[in-house]
C-alpha cells in the first residue's frame, strides 16, 4: 500500500510490509477528538453570528423604548405602560378596543375551528375514509391561497355579514377559522394517527358505546395534546394577524398597533416588545411540554403528544400567513 | 479469472493486531486493555453482550473512533494515526449504510469511483461483485426496491470491490429477519473464504459466531474472556461467563474430588479453572444430559420428573425437575423424547465429558427454577 | 364503502339506498359547508371577477390593466425581492440548520435554535416593522452607531426594496430551518461513515452523497421561501404606505381606492397573478418533497 500523502494529518509509519512493529506510536492527536472539536467551534461561531444578526432589532427595540428624543434614557414609556390609566383617552381606547377584539377573536377562533374540524376528522377517518383526502386537501389549500388574495374575495362577503349581522371585528373569526386551517389540521392530524382511531373506535363499539360516546371517552382524551397545540397555533396566528383587519378596515391588537406607531412610536414598541416576549414564552412552554414527554415511555397519549408537539414548531409553510 | 479469485491473488490476506486498546467514556470503560491478533485470511468473530465493546473495538480498527491508548497494527504497519479514508477496509454496517440516490451498481461502483477508476472499468467490476453476492439482475435496483437481505448483499459487495485489506462486519445480519440471517450468513462465510480476506465480524447472536467463525472471541466489558475455534469455546468454556453466554447451560450441584467431580449420581471430569474440592455448581449443556425412564414410585437424588416436552425438528428437548426443585434442561433424540410423558420419572445420567465448575455461593436450599441460561 | 355495523345493541338500523351511501359523507357537511363559503367562495370570486367587467359581462379589462407599467413594476419587484430573500435566507438557514445537526439532539443549543426559529418564523408583520425602524430607522440603534463610524443609512432606507431585504430575511431565515431541519435530520450517519471509509474525505461525501441527497429538500425549501416572501403583505404595509412598488401592495391600493384605476376589478386581477404564482411554486414544492421523501425516511 503507499504510503499516506496526505500531511497535516499524520504520517504512516514507512516500514517495509511485513517488518516486525517496532512499537505502538501515536504521531498525532486523536483525529475524531479533533473533528469533533473543530465542529463545536465552527457550530458556535455560525450560530453567534447568526444570533446577533437576530437579536440586534430586539436590542434596538428596548432602545427604542427607552430613549428620548434628545438622547436621554427614560423610563417614562414603561411607566406608562404599568400605570396605563395615566395614557391618553384616545390611545387607550384604540388599544383596549383592539385589544378585546383580539381577545375576543381568539376565543371564537378556537371554538369554531375546534368544533368544525375535531369531529369532521374523527368522522371522515372512522366512516367515510374516501373523503380523507378531500378533507385534507381543503384543509392545506389556504397554504396556496395566501390571506392577501383571500382578502380580496371576502370583501364581498364580509359586506354581506355586515348586513346580517354587524361591522364589529369579532366576525373577522370566520376567516381566521380558514387561516388557521392548514397548522390545526396538521396538529390533529398528527395527534389522530399517533392513536390508531380506527382500532380504539371499534374496541369501544364491540364493547357497546354508541358513536357520540366514542368520540366524548375515547378520542377526545387521547388527542388532549394535540387539540391543545392546535389550539397554541390558533392564538399565535390569531393575536399576529394584520392583513384581513387591515385591508377589511377592521381594528384588532396588530391593526391598533400599527396605528399607534404613527401617534405614539415608543408605546407601540414597547408594546410589540411584550407582545413578542409573550409569543417566546408560548413556544418555550410548548417545547418544554414537547421534551418532557419525550422522556416518558412510549404510551399512545405521550406518542401523540410528541407528534403533535413536533408539528407546532415545525408548523411548515407559512406563505401567506396573514401576520407577514 | 471471478472477481474473488482474482482479489485473492493480488492480496493474500494482511495480518491484524489490536494491541492494548483501551478506550473510556467518562465513567464507561468501553474497551479495557483488548489485544487481538487476526492471522491472514481468518475470519475472527466478536462475540459478547451490549456494551461489551465488540462494536467499540470494531470502529478503533476501522479510524471511526479514536482509542485512547494502545495500537492498530495492519500488515506490520502501525496504522493508529490514519484516517479512516487511508486504512483501505472495507465495512459493512448493521443498516442503512447503501447510499438512498444510487443503484445498486452505482453504489458497489462508489469506491472504485473515489479511486479514480473510469466509468467502463467501474463498471465492470461493480458487475462482478454484484455477481459475486448473487445480485448481478438487481443491479439497476434502488435501495428501497430491495429486501433487508438484498440490501446488505449489496453492502458486502460494495465492501469488497475495493479489494481492501481488511473486511469488517458490523453486526450485519442483526436487522433481517431469522431466515435470511442464516442464509446469507452463510453465504458471507463462503465469500470470505473465496476471496481471503482478513475479516472482523461483530454480533451478539451466539448461533451466528459458532456458525462463521474461525475462531470466536468472548467479550465482556471490554475485553476478551476467551479466543478460541468455536468448538473450543462451546465445549471447553474457560469461565462462568463464556459458559453461560454460549449455548445453553444447566447449572447442577456437585462435589469435586481433584480432577473430577460427582454431579447427581454421574462423575464428570472437570476442566482447568475450575475448584478442586468442596461443593461446586456444574455448567452442563443440555445435550450431555440423558433423561432413561424408570419404573415410578422410585426415589432419589438423581431422579427428575418430566415437567415438559418438546419437539424442535432434529432433536427434542425435555424440562425435568429434580426433587429439590432445581429445573434442567435435557437434549435428546426425537424417539426416546417421543418416549416420555409429563409427570413420569427419569433417572437423570450426565456423559463424562468435561465440564467447568464454579464454587457454589453459601445460599439457602433453592427451590425457585431457574438454573438454566442461554 | 363505510362500514356500519348492525348486529350491535345500540347501532343504527342500516337506511336504504341512496341515503346509505351518502350518510357517511354528510358527517364531513358541515366543514365543507364552511370552506366552500369562506375559502372556495371567495377563491371563486377572486378568479371570476377578475374577468367581469363593471356590467358584469366578461371582460378582459381587469387583465389588461395587469400591463400598467406600474403593475408590471410591482410584479418584477416581488419576483425579485422574493427571489433574493429567498436564495439567501435559503443558504443561510440550510447552513444554520447543518450546523444544528451536528450538536446535541437533546441539547440546549438545538433547542433554543429550533423554538426561537419557531417563533420568528411567525413574527407578525407589524411588529417586524417595528423592529427594523428602531434598528435602522432614522433614530435607529443601528444608525446611530453607524454614523459614528462614518457610515450614514439613508432615512428612507426602510421604504426601499434594498431595506425590504434584511426584514423579510428576518423570517425566512428562521423559516428555512424550521423546513430544512429534517431533511438534514434524515442524514443518516452510515452514509458519512461509509464514505470515509472508501476513501472520501469531507468534500468527496458532500459531491456524491451529501449534495445530491440534500438537494431536492433544499430547492423544495427555498421555493417554499419564494412563494412566503411573494405573499408576503403585513410588514411591507406597515412600511410602505406612500406608495405600492410591491404586488401584494398594489393590491391595498387597487381595494382601497375603489374609483382610482379604470378597471374596477383590478385587485382581483392582481390576486389572480398571486395565486397562479404561488400555486404553481406550491405545486413544486410538493411533488419536490414527495420526491424526497422515499430517500430520507
Amino acid at each position: 500500500m503507499a504510503p499516506v500523502t496526505d500531511a497535516g494529518i499524520g504520517l504512516v509509519a514507512e516500514e517495509f510490509p511485513g517488518a516486525p512493529v517496532v512499537g505502538p506510536r501515536r504521531t498525532s492527536r486523536p483525529l475524531r477528538a479533533a473533528r469533533r472539536r473543530r465542529q463545536r467551534i465552527i457550530r458556535w461561531c455560525v450560530v453567534a453570528a447568526v444570533m446577533a444578526f437576530f437579536v440586534i432589532p430586539l436590542v434596538a427595540m428596548v432602545d427604542f423604548t427607552t430613549r428620548l428624543l434628545s438622547g436621554k434614557r427614560s423610563a417614562i414609556t414603561w411607566k406608562s405602560l404599568l400605570h396605563f390609566s395615566t395614557v391618553d383617552e384616545d390611545t387607550r381606547a384604540l388599544l383596549s378596543d383592539g385589544l378585546k377584539s383580539s381577545v375576543i377573536l381568539v376565543l371564537l377562533t378556537v371554538v369554531i375551528m375546534l368544533v368544525l374540524l375535531v369531529p369532521t376528522m374523527v368522522w371522515v377517518r372512522l366512516r367515510a375514509p374516501r373523503l380523507v383526502r378531500l378533507v385534507e386537501f381543503v384543509c392545506l389549500l389556504p397554504l396556496t391561497i395566501p390571506a392577501i388574495v383571500l382578502v380580496v374575495g371576502l370583501a364581498p362577503i364580509y359586506r354581506g355579514i355586515a348586513h346580517i349581522l354587524s361591522t364589529k371585528a369579532i366576525w373577522l373569526c370566520f376567516a381566521y377559522v380558514i387561516l388557521v386551517l392548514p397548522y390545526a389540521y396538521r396538529a390533529l392530524d398528527a395527534g389522530l394517527s399517533a392513536i390508531d382511531v380506527k382500532t380504539l373506535s371499534e374496541a369501544a363499539r364491540s364493547l357497546g358505546s354508541s358513536w357520540p360516546g366514542v368520540i366524548w371517552h375515547i378520542v377526545l382524551p387521547n388527542i388532549r395534546s394535540a387539540v391543545a397545540g392546535a389550539c397554541f397555533l390558533a392564538v399565535a396566528l390569531v393575536l399576529g394577524e394584520f392583513t384581513i383587519a387591515n385591508l377589511l378596515s377592521k381594528n384588532n391588537l396588530q391593526t391598533s398597533l400599527v396605528q399607534l406607531g404613527a401617534a405614539d412610536p415608543r408605546l407601540a414598541m414597547a408594546l410589540a416588545l411584550i407582545t413578542l416576549l409573550l409569543a417566546f414564552l408560548l413556544f418555550f412552554v410548548l417545547s418544554s411540554f414537547g421534551s418532557r414527554r419525550r422522556t416518558g415511555t412510549s404510551s399512545p397519549e405521550k406518542r401523540s403528544a410528541r407528534k403533535s408537539l413536533k408539528a407546532v414548531p415545525a408548523a411548515g409553510p407559512t406563505i401567506g400567513k396573514a401576520t407577514r | 479469472m471471478t472477481a474473488a479469485q482474482k482479489s485473492n491473488s493480488a492480496r493474500a490476506g494482511v495480518r491484524v493486531q489490536l494491541q492494548n486498546l483501551r478506550r473510556s467514556f467518562g465513567e464507561v470503560h468501553a474497551l479495557a486493555g483488548m489485544d487481538l491478533d487476526i492471522s491472514p485470511g481468518e475470519l475472527v468473530v466478536l462475540l459478547g453482550p451490549s456494551g461489551c465493546g465488540k462494536t467499540t473495538a470494531l470502529r478503533v480498527l476501522a479510524g471511526l473512533e479514536d482509542a485512547d491508548a494502545g495500537a492498530v497494527v495492519v500488515g506490520g504497519r502501525d496504522i493508529s494515526s490514519v484516517p479512516t479514508s487511508k486504512r483501505d477496509m472495507g465495512m459493512v454496517f448493521q443498516a442503512y449504510s447503501l447510499f438512498p440516490h444510487m443503484t445498486a451498481r452505482d453504489n458497489v461502483a462508489f469506491g472504485l469511483r473515489l479511486r479514480g477508476q473510469g466509468a467502463g472499468q467501474r463498471r465492470r467490476t461493480a458487475e462482478e461483485f454484484l455477481e459475486l453476492v448473487g445480485l448481478d439482475h438487481h443491479a439497476d435496483r434502488y435501495a428501497h426496491q430491495m429486501s433487508g437481505g438484498q440490501q446488505q448483499r449489496v453492502a458486502l459487495a460494495r465492501a469488497l470491490a475495493i479489494r481492501p485489506q481488511v473486511l469488517l462486519l458490523d453486526e450485519p445480519l442483526s436487522a433481517l429477519d431469522a431466515k435470511v440471517r442464516v442464509q446469507l450468513r452463510d453465504e458471507i462465510r463462503r465469500i470470505q473464504l473465496e476471496v481471503g480476506i482478513t475479516t472482523l465480524f461483530v454480533t451478539h447472536d451466539q448461533d451466528e459466531a459458532l456458525a462463521v467463525a474461525d475462531r470466536v472471541g468472548v467479550m465482556k466489558d471490554g475485553r476478551i474472556e476467551q479466543i478460541d475455534a468455536p468448538e473450543v469455546i462451546y465445549t471447553r468454556p474457560a469461565n462462568d461467563f463464556v459458559a453461560s453466554f454460549v449455548g445453553l447451560t444447566n447449572r447442577l450441584r456437585g462435589v469435586a474430588t481433584g480432577e473430577r467431580a460427582v454431579v447427581l449420581d454421574s462423575t464428570v471430569p472437570l476442566l482447568p479453572g475450575s475448584p478442586a474440592a468442596g461443593d461446586i455448581t456444574a455448567l452442563i449443556r443440555p445435550e450431555a444430559i440423558r433423561l432413561v425412564p424408570i419404573p415410578p414410585g422410585t426415589d432419589g437424588p438423581a431422579f427428575a420428573s418430566v415437567v415438559a416436552t418438546s419437539f424442535l425438528g432434529a432433536h427434542g428437548q425435555v424440562q425435568a425437575r429434580l426433587p429439590d426443585g432445581t429445573l434442567l434442561l435435557a437434549r435428546m433424540g426425537v424417539a426416546e423424547v417421543a418416549g416420555l410423558s409429563v409427570n413420569d420419572t427419569v433417572h437423570v445420567q450426565i456423559s463424562p465429558n468435561p465440564v467447568l465448575a464454579t464454587r457454589t455461593a453459601i445460599e439457602p436450599h433453592r427451590r425457585t427454577a431457574e438454573t438454566m441460561s442461554s | 364503502m363505510a362500514v356500519v355495523p348492525t348486529s350491535l345493541p345500540g347501532a343504527p338500523g342500516r337506511p336504504a339506498g341512496l341515503l346509505r351511501r351518502v350518510a357517511p359523507g354528510l358527517g364531513a357537511a358541515p366543514f365543507l359547508i364552511y370552506s366552500a363559503v369562506f375559502l372556495l367562495l371567495p377563491t371563486a370570486i377572486v378568479v371570476i371577477g377578475a374577468f367581469r367587467a363593471e356590467d358584469g359581462g366578461f371582460s378582459l379589462v381587469n387583465i389588461k390593466q395587469l400591463s400598467d407599467p406600474s403593475a408590471i413594476d410591482a410584479l418584477r419587484n416581488s419576483v425579485v425581492l422574493s427571489l433574493v430573500t429567498a436564495v439567501i435566507g435559503a443558504v443561510v438557514g440550510a447552513v444554520v440548520a447543518y450546523v444544528l445537526t451536528t450538536a446535541a439532539p437533546n441539547g440546549v443549543l438545538r433547542r433554543v435554535v429550533t423554538a426561537a426559529s419557531s417563533v420568528l418564523a411567525q413574527f407578525g408583520g407589524a411588529l417586524l416593522a417595528f423592529a427594523f425602524i428602531a434598528t435602522v430607522g432614522t433614530n435607529g440603534l443601528l444608525t446611530r452607531s453607524l454614523t459614528t463610524v462614518g457610515i450614514t443609512i439613508a432615512p428612507d432606507f426602510l421604504s426601499t426594496l434594498g431595506g425590504l431585504i434584511p426584514v423579510y430575511l428576518y423570517f425566512q431565515i428562521p423559516l428555512m430551518v424550521i423546513v430544512f431541519l429534517p431533511a438534514v435530520d434524515g442524514m443518516r450517519i452510515q452514509w458519512r461513515e461509509a464514505t470515509e471509509m472508501f476513501g472520501g474525505s469531507t468534500w468527496a461525501f458532500w459531491r456524491h452523497v451529501g449534495g445530491p441527497l440534500l438537494l431536492p429538500s433544499f430547492l423544495g425549501s427555498t421555493l417554499l421561501l419564494f412563494a412566503n416572501a411573494f405573499s408576503a403583505y403585513a410588514t411591507a404595509a406597515a412600511l410602505i404606505s406612500q406608495y405600492n412598488p410591491l404586488i401584494a401592495l398594489q393590491i391595498r391600493g387597487a381595494i382601497i381606492s375603489e374609483t382610482g384605476s379604470g378597471a374596477p376589478n383590478f385587485a382581483k386581477a392582481l390576486a389572480l397573478v398571486m395565486v397562479v404564482v404561488v400555486a404553481i411554486v406550491m405545486f413544486l414544492y410538493f411533488w419536490l418533497q414527495k420526491r424526497t421523501s422515499r430517500w430520507l425516511r
